[in-house]
């Protein structure tokens, strides 16, 4: 018989570099590269259990664990923000599992993962974005089975595609969707882009930067390489239009960028701020402002 | 138009493992001609309806269709994306069960329109106007083209159908059992949409129907099935009026007269 274990027996918890076992990350950087090869294109993968529960980045954890480097700097966001729930969570847990450097600004980032946005700020060369993707598939909703869509991908068959847009403007006199919208890439697969809004979309196309998206519960990875043709489908009558705002951000004044919508009160009080929290905090850094600063507020306390 | 027949199937057979579903099948299909299969069920007369309109795999056998641009080619060798183009320019399938061949979640215009945006429309008014105009054909109220098909009643589905099928102006068209399920004064006007179609734009139609009715208000010629053959085929009126094989002959004295 073996002697008890008792806890002063145990070793201390050490992980692989980034979590995952090194098997299991040449596993995935392989459906990476494949993913590279053929833009847009769903590549299967062997997902992992992961510490944190499906609908939380279980994808773009493997897909940032599997990239990451030593002296990688990540960012992470959640709907544009550094500091939610989702992001902190996953920031804390890869500098627990690979030690490496993080920020919060987008410019110093080599990795940025992301959930709901692209930074406000341009991508540049050699910067890589990875997508927390819950469903994968552009199709899912108009054709449930599997065999079927991947049938339907293979032969660029996308009409059913344009019936969900058709159904859209029928019922709502315009393309009522907003976020999740599906894009074509390099004119041939059909691709959803996760739920980033489709105010984003237009960044996408031509990046410098190289964009991953992996799905961690639907287990599958795909790709946008650098310079990209990526295109929204859209209606000749009723072309492809992203969301504007009709005020500019409340703390830095920025316009043309994303605004979250934040309730202040139950009498209608709103105020609408820059949902990428970076690109807010440089601009008021900056000495940008907008109606609703922290000065203006201290004086209208007086 | 030429003589040379738009569909040809040549000693078709299917099994399904040791059973049989249909086997011996020969028939040749003209263009604008409308040929009814009839037989009791289990006769394999929907197995055969499968295998013409490429559907199920032969077991042997073969069938050829002469394509748009004149070129009489084996179904068999068309490759994927050939055999689906076909099916949704050149075909049309209205199934006995409206929720098979329908999009039960998308609205009617979304219907109609499915066909010409996977052909390649992109235009929404053309696309709109083009499904309005199919509706009216079909005498579906242009008011309920933004109504999903749930809302409709068994007739208007199967009429539905009829207009996402056509809209792409086929020339062939499989019917599995069009009129079943609806009661008798639906019926009588469905058949009577169907034969005033097939008048206008010259269908050739495969329609398989267990009503004799049916098949003597439709087809110019009928092919009796038993037991996965062909047993007695002719002209309409012939093999209804004078059938020469018992089995024929028990069919069409089954018949009630009202």
């Amino acid at each position: 018989m073996n002697a008890p274990v008792t806890a002063s027996s145990m070793p201390a918890i050490t992980y692989n570099f980034a979590y995952l076992d090194e098997q299991t990350k040449r596993m995935i950087r392989r459906a990476i590269l494949k993913a590279i090869a053929i833009p847009g294109y769903q590549v299967p993968f062997a997902s992992r259990e992961m510490p944190m529960p499906y609908g939380w980045g279980t994808g773009g954890v493997q897909v940032t664990a599997a990239i990451l480097g030593a002296d990688d700097v990540l960012k992470v966001i959640d709907q544009g923000s550094d500091d939610t729930t989702n992001a902190v969570a996953i920031r804390t847990f890869f500098e627990t599992t690979a030690g490496v450097a993080t920020t919060t600004r987008t410019q110093d980032a080599t990795i940025i993962q992301t959930r709901h946005r692209i930074p406000e700020a341009e991508l540049k060369a050699g910067q890589t974005i990875v997508f927390q993707v819950p469903i994968p598939e552009p199709l899912r909703y108009l054709e449930p089975r599997e065999t079927e869509t991947r049938r339907l991908h293979a032969l660029a068959d996308y009409g059913l595609m344009q019936v969900k847009l058709y159904e859209d403007i029928a019922r709502h006199g315009h393309i009522a969707t907003t976020y999740a919208y599906p894009v074509k890439v390099e004119g041939r697969y059909v691709m959803d882009p996760s739920p980033i809004p489709k105010f984003d979309n237009p960044k996408m196309n031509d990046s410098p930067a190289l964009q991953l998206f992996g799905a961690g519960r639907e287990k599958r990875i795909y790709a946008i390489p650098p310079h990209t043709q990526v295109v929204s489908l859209d209606f000749e009558d009723h072309p492809f239009k992203v969301q504007a705002f009709k005020e500019p951000c409340a703390l830095c004044g920025a316009t043309g960028v994303y605004l979250d919508e934040v309730i202040l009160d139950d009498k209608g009080g709103r105020m609408f701020v820059c949902s990428d929290t970076d690109h807010c905090s440089t601009r008021q850094a900056e000495g940008h402002t907008g109606t609703m600063s922290a000065p203006y507020q201290e004086a209208a306390h007086d | 138009m030429t003589d040379a027949p738009l569909l040809t199937a040549r000693g078709l057979a299917k099994y399904y493992g040791h059973r049989l579903g249909c086997r011996d099948v020969d028939l040749t299909l003209h263009e604008g001609e409308v040929l009814a299969i009839v037989g009791e069920s289990g006769s394999g007369k929907s197995t055969l309806l499968g295998l013409l309109s490429t559907e199920l795999a032969p077991s042997a056998g073969s069938v050829t269709y002469r394509m748009r641009d004149g070129a009489t080619r084996d179904l068999a060798s068309l490759s994927e994306a050939e055999r689906r183009l076909l099916l949704r320019t050149d075909w049309g399938f209205v199934r006995q069960h409206a929720e098979q061949g329908l999009r039960m979640a998308v609205s009617a215009g979304g219907n109609v329109g499915e066909r010409l945006m996977a052909v390649g429309w992109r235009h929404y008014e053309n696309i709109r106007s083009e499904a309005t105009d199919w509706l009216s054909r079909v005498e579906i109220a242009a008011e309920r083209i933004d109504d999903d098909p749930r809302t409709f009643s068994g007739g208007m589905r199967q009429r539905l159908q009829i207009a996402r099928n056509l809209v792409t102006r086929p020339r062939l068209v499989f019917m599995d059992e069009p009129t079943s399920g609806l009661d008798v004064s639906v019926q009588a006007r469905l058949l009577d949409l169907i034969r005033q179609l097939v008048e206008e734009f010259g269908l050739a139609v495969v329609i398989v129907t267990h009503d004799l009715a049916v098949a003597r208000l439709l087809s110019h010629r009928i092919m009796v099935m038993k037991s996965g053959r062909v047993i007695e085929q002719g002209l309409t009126d012939q093999v209804l009026d004078d059938p020469r094989e018992p089995y024929t002959q028990l069919l069409v004295s089954s018949v009630l007269a009202a």
